[in-house]
């Protein structure tokens, strides 16, 4: 039976012990002239035969679409033909692939396809088996669940209590999912560091000097021993997000203060959804933009004034990527210049001071925490960016404090070690994952600095 | 200055004070007008960046949606075709249709007979220009047998040639040559060469060929993984925002789950790709590519955005109403349910849009999970795999051919038009359904 199918039976049972329980409840408190004699409404009666019945199935399906596979292929592996008898580990894995393909029907008919033919039509046979078996429990245990409900109806059943606490599970499960979240992210970076440390000492990746993640196929090879040195990638990473931030802090500043303090109430309806666009594009087109448009702009400009300016250079990817930050400074600085309470701008003017005398000496010392707080999320956020770097910056490490050259970064390195076919365990492909943990550390530092900021500094006024 | 004022008051003091400030008036004067100068000019300068992106976008993208067509008398003979005498369908479908392409382009140019110029010669048409004309000989196999004459696409060279995108200097390697550029005049004399929509950039997958290729493919891979990521954030980041807001009391778990909420929103995306890689493609084994895997990191991504926006929809209810549901003797749960969830729920939907929206142009964690493979064929199930709107601009401006580069804008510019789309959307359900209590 297919899955589809079975869960539309299931469907159905479910809602007929809806109807049922309904009915049943309606009908024991003697029709609906005694329904006051029942605990809850009647719904709740439907409701709560048809968790019984929901529940128990759907659990079962979840456990064994888990459980069921690894079952069949353990029997599949005991019935192998004799030559494949032997063998263990990844050629095992290959393998069994070819006994999956072929009964899916899609054998490309090579020698090792031919000798599993049997193997194949005994996993199908197996397949088929277990689907069968689940459907007939499902089935059996949304019935047995929808009728013990049903037997259990009475007047005083209190059955919105129990709808109630299940739905309240469900809630706190659904709450809780961030939490795992974050675990899952934190268990699969730091397995896969914690093996990628294992081979390349802590200290040698933290603060070597020298990157260059190639390793050898064979043993002679020259010039690819496999260095995992990340200091010029922290190097390039702050230097690209360094320009962002010389553009993007300056420039929000500067938008919020002046929507805030100086514009017009319709400039600034006007301008604020303009700005909003700018943050709205996806950060591949900023990408593009900067690959395609800004890097062969700046190197021409670079020419005329007689500088050599390198086609990935960190100032176009830095550039760009400021721009797209704007938005974000200007938005969380308009925010928390507003919540600057009025009586403290009228005091400074009623003293005589002009408006940018206000701003300077009053607004922005009273705001900074704020501000603060969004700058730092700010650079988290240009830390973490990786399509614009992907596109536009460059693959080599290079140690340098020159916008004008070519750097990359750490996203940059994250994506071109794990885009592509790799095995899983090479030293490349976990120094990726070890990347992968201090980006997370280090944007988990400077986002709960800035919450923890901005939330004492919103209290302060509130 | 000082002497053409009123005589100040008595009191030599303030009026010594009163002459210092006004001595720094100018300069300060000077100084706000300057202040309000920069703030004005970086408005200015955020506007002018967008405008100079978006015209740079669309100057180089909107060509790409007409495409260069030759006008070519096609013989459909069976013998050329390769087709035999009782030719069914699954023959028609793979016949040699580019010998007839070839032959019509010899017809032209009937001096052109040397092996290697005839090679030349051949490449001014799509080297799948013999696929559209497949298409239609199988839509109308009594066509067999009949001299037709048909528009086919260009190769993508004189596509960008009579679109004027690359000149004829003699330093464009790996361009057309001399004869092919006679040819090619030729042809555009006769009014053999025209601008048609470009129906194959709507309806195709991905190519080498940029003629051929299209963002049908990346449009529905997008589409399924959207899909999934609304299915599954959507009613969790409700259910969260609702527990968090309604029912959680104030104590050190909870406080611990908003700040893992906070700061989910701020966690870089590449993470959540890694996340993905390790844990839904190696330990739980699911497909890579496929659409499936896609929206499921998506959804990670989106929820706290969704919780975050909810709980926001539902702080906006006022308590009266609560009170009244809750006074007329209805549970905490029937309250939020039948009368502020009910309330919320516009706020809560603009909110999900934005999050759609964000997880539409996301690209960097759907690299991670191998959605930046290579793919033809247009995707059926989200279990198939597919790339998206944004991973396809990615490939596509990674790609050498200069017909990529403008095909790259215009995918560029349908997907600004999803988001703008989805945008209003949001703020029309924002203006329609707000509620000012």
């Amino acid at each position: 039976m297919r899955l589809s199918t079975l869960l539309l039976i299931l469907c159905g049972l479910v809602v007929a012990s809806f109807v049922l329980a309904r009915r049943r409840a309606v009908a024991t408190a003697g029709g609906y002239k005694g329904i006051r004699s029942l605990h809850s409404l009647p719904a709740y009666y439907g409701y709560f035969a048809a968790m019984w019945a929901a529940g128990p199935a759907l659990l079962l399906l979840l456990l064994w679409s888990a459980a069921s596979d690894p079952i069949i292929m353990g029997q599949v592996v005991e019935a192998l033909p004799e030559p494949y008898r032997s063998i263990q580990g990844p050629e095992l894995d290959l393998v069994l692939n070819d006994v999956r393909v072929l009964a899916a029907g899609r054998g490309s008919g090579t020698e090792q396809q031919q000798a599993l033919q049997a193997t194949a039509a005994h996993y199908q046979s197996l397949q088929a088996a277990s689907r069968s078996l689940l459907a007939t429990l499902a089935i059996l245990l949304a019935l047995a669940g929808g009728s013990y409900a049903c037997r259990r109806i009475n007047p005083r059943l209190q059955a919105r209590n129990h709808v109630e606490r299940v739905i309240r599970a469900v809630l706190v499960g659904a709450s809780t999912i961030a939490v795992f979240t974050t675990l899952g992210i934190l268990l699969s970076v730091v397995f896969e560091a914690a093996r990628f440390f294992s081979r390349v000492p802590f200290h040698e990746f933290l603060f070597g000097l020298e990157w260059s993640p190639q390793t050898a196929i064979r043993a002679d090879q020259v010039g690819s021993s496999g260095a995992f040195g990340a200091v010029p990638l922290f190097t390039g990473t702050l230097l690209i997000s360094g320009v962002a931030m010389l553009v993007a802090v300056p420039i929000g500043l500067m938008i919020a203060i002046y929507l805030c303090e100086y514009a017009a109430p319709r400039v600034r309806a006007l301008v604020k959804p303009v700005l909003e666009i700018l943050a709205g594009i996806p950060t591949v087109v900023y990408g593009y933009f900067a690959a395609i448009t800004m890097a062969p702009l700046l190197r021409e400009l670079g020419q005329a004034l007689g500088l050599q300016v390198a086609s990935e250079s960190a100032l176009g990817v830095g550039l760009v990527m400021g721009v797209m930050i704007i938005p974000f400074v200007s938005s969380l600085s308009d925010d928390v210049i507003n919540a600057v309470p009025q009586s403290l701008r009228d005091g400074s003017l009623a003293l005589g001071a002009t408006a940018s005398e206000t701003i300077k000496r009053v607004v922005l010392p009273a705001a900074l925490p704020g501000i603060v707080g969004g700058v730092l999320l700010a650079i988290s956020r240009a830390i973490g960016e990786t399509m614009i770097v992907v596109m536009a910056a460059g693959l080599s490490a290079r140690m340098t404090a020159n916008p004008l050259e070519a750097v990359t970064t750490v996203t940059v390195q994250i994506v071109t070690l794990l885009v592509g076919d790799q095995e899983f365990d090479s030293s490349k492909t976990l120094a990726a994952f070890a990347l992968g943990l201090v980006l997370f550390l280090v944007t988990l530092l400077l986002n709960i600095v800035a919450l923890v900021v901005v939330r004492r500094y919103r209290e302060q006024y509130e | 200055m000082n002497t053409e004022l009123p005589p100040p008051d008595r009191n030599p003091a303030s009026a010594r004070v009163r002459q210092i400030v006004e001595a720094g008036l100018v300069r300060r004067y000077r100084r706000e007008r300057r202040f309000r100068a920069y703030g004005l000019l970086s408005v200015v300068s955020g506007v002018l960046f967008l405008g100079f992106l978006l015209t740079t976008i669309v100057l180089n993208g909107y060509s790409a949606f007409r495409q260069t067509k030759l006008q070519l008398d096609l013989d459909l003979d069976p013998v050329v075709l390769g087709l035999g005498d009782g030719a069914d369908s699954g023959a028609l479908a793979s016949a040699d249709y580019q010998a007839v392409v070839k032959a019509g382009l010899g017809r032209l140019f009937p001096q052109v007979v040397d092996r290697k110029e005839r090679r030349e010669l051949n490449a001014l048409a799509s080297a799948s220009a013999g696929y559209t004309l497949r298409d239609m000989v199988v839509a109308h196999p009594d066509l067999v047998g009949r001299r037709i004459t048909a528009w086919l696409p260009a190769d993508d060279k004189v596509d960008m040639l009579f679109k004027g995108r690359v000149g004829r200097g003699s330093d464009a390697g790996g361009q057309l040559n001399q004869a092919q550029f006679a040819w090619v005049d030729e042809l555009i004399a006769d009014g053999r060469v025209a601008l048609r929509f470009n129906t194959a950039f709507f309806t195709n997958g991905d190519s080498r060929e940029p003629e051929m290729a299209g963002i049908w493919g990346a449009t529905k891979g997008s589409f399924f993984m959207l899909m999934v990521t609304l299915v599954l954030s959507f009613p969790l980041g409700v259910a969260a925002a609702i527990y968090l807001e309604e029912f959680a009391p104030r104590n050190r778990w909870v406080d611990f789950i908003e700040v893992n909420i906070n700061n989910l929103a701020a966690v870089p995306s590449i993470v959540f790709g890694l996340l993905g890689l390790a844990v839904f493609i190696n330990f739980f084994g699911m497909p890579r590519s496929a659409p499936l895997v896609g929206g499921l990191v998506l959804s990670l991504m989106t929820l706290p955005v969704i919780i975050i926006a909810s709980r926001a929809a539902l702080r906006a209810v006022p308590p009266s109403v609560r009170e009244a549901a809750l006074g007329i003797g209805s549970s905490p749960m029937q309250m939020v349910f039948h009368h502020v969830l009910p309330l919320a729920m516009p706020g809560m939907l603009t909110g999900a849009i934005i999050g759609m929206a964000r997880a539409l142009g996301e690209s960097a964690p759907l690299l991670m999970v191998g959605m930046v493979a290579f793919i033809v064929d247009v995707p059926s199930t989200p279990l198939d795999p597919a790339t998206v709107l944004p991973v396809q601009i990615y490939l596509w401006a990674d790609s050498p051919e200069r017909a990529f580069a403008e095909r790259t804008s215009a995918a560029i510019l349908v997907l600004l038009g999803f988001l703008l789309v989805m945008n209003m959307a949001a703020v029309w359900l924002r203006s329609r359904f707000e509620r000012h209590w």
